[in-house]
């Protein structure tokens, strides 16, 4: 049988070089902030038809095995060692996918072995797990090696709107899932909720919020439902299969999820991101923020004060270049100052804390914002412009304004 | 292509010299000949069997100069070419060969240029068969009691059918089939031939070479080096270097500063006479002082009578130039201002539109010569432009007695409007039979009055229609194609003006009318133009902060109405560590998006919008080209 390897697209950037070596003005940054590691996790036992994230399927591995994940990601992370002339204090760990809870507390300590000297004595490290694919045993290890966050896929409750994502899982197993990490110890457990799926009904989407906050969580990632070009759902859309996600609808479900959330003490952080007090994910913020990051594994992206850059999309093209003793990186970009102030907005924007007003330009039109109802009367009065309800359903219309 | 060496006229040329050519020795003709039937490419045989032009410099289709003509296989400003040949008689003759333009939108040109000549050969696809352009312009020859030598090329090609053919052009001028001759431009099979026949059947000039000077203007050029460069036919009399001309139309004189010969290089010559073809300089920069189908006689000595025929361009459709860039418009001004050097037909003058800002009406001979400008536009100025739908010239008559002509549709009146007339044409549709059904659906679905139909052979059809020019000027071409598989030629010429039942149709945008969107259509079709815009727009605009309603109009009274809801959601649920990048790109590009956006009154308008809006059913503006 002949497997074509689907290689998704990065972004376009120039040629990083095969060293690896940054520019001594990314190194500056390492001093003053704050610094964590994303290790990607490229596997799935089956793709989904929405995804569009860099996973492959045991068979579209192309030469590269599960079992040499850890020793690769070891080997990114001594070059990124070398690279950074040895590591800043690691403040957060990211463990994504993929599907990581595929791999063994082992493997995951095979890594954490030879960095753990550099961990933050409160390190938050957060691992994403597919309710199918965890035991108990399993999270009891995961838990035992330090990870301390965990993110399970529920998607939804209603199992019509799990069958059109092509999910495996039975809206039970997040039940159980949930219920057993609390039991082994985990403090820290968050859902991902999806919403707008053609089909899905305003009562299916209250459903799936209900089931969810009924567990033992303090934090919620809620997504509208995005078309991504090239996935099976978006080939279903285009042969008129699936009706197109509707924009009014996700709005609604939207406004939905923030009236129900709040009322169960979850406050939005970020756009799609809400938490009980305290429980905000880190090591997100850092990327909104702006702070430093080493993305290893395949497809991974990096920022490094003002320096951004992507891995090798595929994990046998990642692994090569590792085992030759290079750099995996694929492409970068060193951002000008204005592409990191449209940065700074575009991201800033999108948090609670929001943007102080002192930073914009001149130009923007406050009033105008205002009068919309998108910025909220009481931040801007203490000098910082925040997204109302409405205004983070608009906020990339609100970016586009203020960056005209 | 490679060449093969043809040394047909092989003896040292002894040819007469320009201005001391007698009348007896000089054949001038033209070619006439439909699009892609090879008139390029038997001119360029010709060049190369006189031995004017040698196979190694031979460049495919020589005579067409421009890039555009050559990439369309069209020729849209004719040159005259002098060519020495020797004939079956042994005496040394001259042959002017006169190129003619190939397109409907010209006919008043070709007309001119077939006035300077005593022959024509007439040029037709041995595989494809007479069409109508090149039947409109053999009746032209032949008004003119012209010579017409009929030949089939292509004779090469496996699927010519050279029998059927001699029959139908023997039937349609009225000769035997065996007299039709046969040729391959492409291998130079029976070129020869043909020459020789030029100077057996074309008849000499009889002009009187002793009466005042007169020579008639066919062709008018503007170079950048040189000026205006002017092509005349001498009748009678001559013209020498250093003599003052004068314009019989303008009563302007000029200082003749050259007169020559193309063979197929300029070649400076002491003078013109009678008979002969050949260009003056005089150093005037612009085309309308040197006008086709004037007559140019001297100064000193001029004549009494011109030689008649003179006729000013009328620009018949008209279209709003926008460009896409604001900041543009001082170089689309420059660019029109050069191509008007040029083009004594293009018309323009500035106009404001409020949705698309500044630009300029411009009136065209027909829809080619509009889409040769536009082209030009692009190609040669690099301007990036939209164009309004074409629309045509009427005449509105008040209820007051009052009267005035509308060349824009936003130009139309509001007030008590009494008779409006609209220009016509007589069209010639040449079609296998097969598809006369739906040539008759088509026609008459555009207001087409049938007025006769003849069959050229036993399956092929000639048609003719009466069709108001408004409605072939959009996409009659495209739709006669596809309906007849592309078999069917088109040839139209304007007749005359008639009253009918129109009315314009107004496009709101949120309460705003949009100028460039308003039509002047037929009563019976407004309702369907209202309809099909509205939905268009609502497919085209995007979702702005606020509902925006898109009416059809006329007058107070809405004929259609689409709703473009407002927008509740503009952002991307996720945001990670990896779509940073592409979503800064996406800013990126959406700024520049903005600035491609056109205010109509609150409403956010992409100029795509515009360009897809205006553009005919088969998704492009283009226009018809046959």
């Amino acid at each position: 049988m002949v497997f074509t390897l689907r290689v998704p697209k990065q972004p376009d950037g120039v040629k990083p070089p095969l060293t690896g070596e940054l520019p001594a003005t990314a190194l500056q940054s390492l001093a003053s902030k704050t610094f964590g590691l994303y290790l990607h996790v490229p596997f799935c036992a089956k793709r989904c038809g929405y995804c569009d994230f860099n996973t492959y399927t045991a068979t579209e591995l192309g030469g590269f095995s599960q079992s040499d994940w850890s020793a690769q990601i070891t080997t990114e992370l001594q070059l990124a060692k070398k690279v950074l002339g040895g590591f800043p204090t690691i403040q957060t760990i990211f463990i994504g996918g993929g599907t990581p809870s595929l791999l063994p507390a082992a493997d995951f300590e095979k890594v954490f072995r030879n960095i753990s000297n550099h961990f933050a004595a409160d390190i938050e490290i957060t691992i994403e797990a597919n309710p199918d694919s965890v035991t108990k045993s399993s999270l009891a290890q995961y838990l035992d090696i330090g990870i301390n966050r965990i993110s399970f896929g529920m998607q939804s409750s209603a199992s019509k709107v799990l069958q059109l994502l092509d999910r495996t899982h039975n809206p039970s197993a997040v039940s159980s899932a949930v219920l057993t990490a609390a039991e082994v110890g985990f403090r820290d457990i968050s859902l991902d909720l999806i919403y707008g799926t053609p089909g899905e009904l305003d009562q299916d989407w209250l459903d799936s919020l209900t089931t969810a906050t009924a567990l033992p969580i303090n934090h919620i990632s809620a997504y509208a439902l995005i078309v991504e070009a090239g996935t099976k759902f978006a080939n279903q859309v285009n042969r008129g299969e699936i009706p197109m996600p509707d924009d009014d609808i996700a709005a609604a479900r939207y406004l939905q999820a923030e009236e129900f959330l709040n009322q169960r003490n979850f406050h939005w952080y970020e756009i799609s991101n809400w938490g009980v007090a305290g429980a905000a994910c880190r090591h997100n913020q850092l990327y909104w923020d702006s702070a430093n990051w080493w993305g290893a594994g395949a497809g991974a992206h990096s920022h490094i004060g003002g320096l951004r850059w992507w891995n090798e999309r595929h994990p046998a093209t990642w692994a090569q270049l590792l085992t030759a003793g290079h750099s995996p990186a694929a492409g970068q970009e060193l951002l000008s100052t204005a592409q990191q102030f449209d940065e700074q907005v575009m991201l800033g924007i999108r948090q609670r804390k929001g943007l102080p007003v002192s930073l914009l330009p001149a130009a923007t039109d406050l009033a105008e914002l205002q009068a919309a109802g998108w910025i909220e009367p009481s931040a801007l009065a203490q000098g910082q412009l925040v997204l109302t309800t409405a205004g983070r359903l608009m906020a990339d219309r609100v970016t586009a304004e203020i960056l005209r | 292509m490679y060449l093969k060496p043809i040394h047909a006229n092989i003896r040292p040329v002894t040819n007469p010299k320009p201005g001391a050519t007698k009348q007896a020795v000089l054949r001038n003709f033209s070619i006439i000949a439909h699009i892609d039937h090879g008139k390029s490419t038997l001119a360029d045989r010709m060049l190369q069997l006189t031995g004017v032009v040698e196979a190694r410099q031979m460049r495919e289709q020589y005579l067409d100069r421009m890039d555009i003509e050559r990439e369309r296989g069209i020729t849209i400003k004719s040159q005259a070419v002098r060519l020495p040949w020797v004939g079956r008689d042994g005496v040394d003759y001259v042959l002017n060969m006169i190129d003619t333009p190939g397109h409907v939108d010209f006919t008043y040109e070709v007309s001119r240029s077939l006035a300077a000549c005593e022959g024509a050969v007439l040029l037709v696809d041995a595989a494809q068969g007479i069409e109508a352009q090149t039947l409109a312009n053999l009746y032209l020859a032949l008004a003119n009691d012209m010579q017409i030598i009929p030949v089939l090329n292509k004779i090469d090609l496996p699927s010519a059918q050279p029998e059927k053919y001699a029959q139908e052009i023997a039937k349609i001028i009225g000769c035997d089939p065996a007299d039709v001759l046969r040729v391959s431009a492409k291998t130079g099979e029976g070129v020869a031939d043909l020459l020789h026949s030029i100077v057996e059947l074309v008849p000499a000039p009889k002009g009187d070479p002793d009466a005042p000077a007169r020579a008639l203007i066919f062709d008018s050029v503007y170079d950048i080096y040189r000026g205006v460069v002017t092509y005349v036919r001498v009748v009678d009399g001559a013209i020498k270097s250093r003599e003052r001309i004068l314009m019989m139309s303008t009563h302007e004189a000029h200082e003749l500063l050259e007169v020559g010969v193309i063979s197929p290089e300029p070649t400076v010559a002491e003078g013109l006479v009678a008979g002969e073809v050949g260009y003056l300089i005089t150093g005037v920069k612009d085309v309308r002082q040197s006008k086709v189908g004037d007559t140019v006689t001297l100064l000193n000595k001029p004549a009494t009578h011109s030689l008649g025929g003179y006729q000013e361009p009328k620009p018949m459709v008209f279209s709003g130039l926008y460009p896409m860039d604001g900041s543009d418009y001082p170089a689309l001004r420059d660019a029109l201002d050069r191509l008007k050097l040029n083009d004594a037909a293009l018309g323009y003058e500035p106009e404001t539109s409020a949705a698309l800002g500044f630009g300029f009406r411009c009136g065209f001979l027909g829809l080619l010569h509009l889409e040769i400008v536009r082209e030009r536009l692009s190609r040669e100025f690099n301007l990036d432009l939209i164009s309004t739908a074409p629309n045509v010239i009427y005449r509105v008559q008040m209820d007051d007695g009052s009267e005035l002509i509308v060349t824009n549709p936003s130009e139309y009146p509001n007030g008590k409007v009494g008779l409006v007339f609209e220009p016509m044409v007589r069209a010639t549709v040449i079609s296998p039979s097969e598809f006369i059904g739906a040539i008759m659906e088509l026609c008459q679905s555009r207001r087409g009055n049938l007025l006769g139909m003849d069959y050229l052979s036993e399956d092929r059809v000639e048609m003719r229609y009466e069709l108001p020019l408004a409605e072939i000027a959009f996409d009659f071409f495209d739709s006669l194609k596809s309906r007849t598989r592309g078999y069917a030629s088109l040839d139209y010429e304007f007749t005359t003006e008639k009253s009918a039942d129109l009315v314009k149709v107004d496009i709101l945008l949120h309460g705003e009318p949009v100028d460039a969107f308003s039509a002047i259509v037929h009563k019976d079709k407004a309702y369907a133009y209202g309809v099909q815009m509205a939905s268009k727009l609502r497919e085209l605009i995007p979702r702005q902060q606020f509902e925006v309603p898109i009416q059809a109009a006329i007058g107070a009274r809405i004929i259609a109405r689409e709703t473009i809801r407002a927008i509740r959601k503009d952002v991307l649920a996720k945001c990670y560590g990896g779509d940073i990048t592409r979503k800064r790109k996406l800013l990126e590009k959406q700024k520049e998006g903005k600035k491609r956006m056109k205010m109509v009154g609150r409403v956010e308008v992409p100029q795509e919008a515009f360009i897809a809006a205006l553009a005919t059913s088969n998704g492009d503006a283009k226009t018809a080209k046959n």
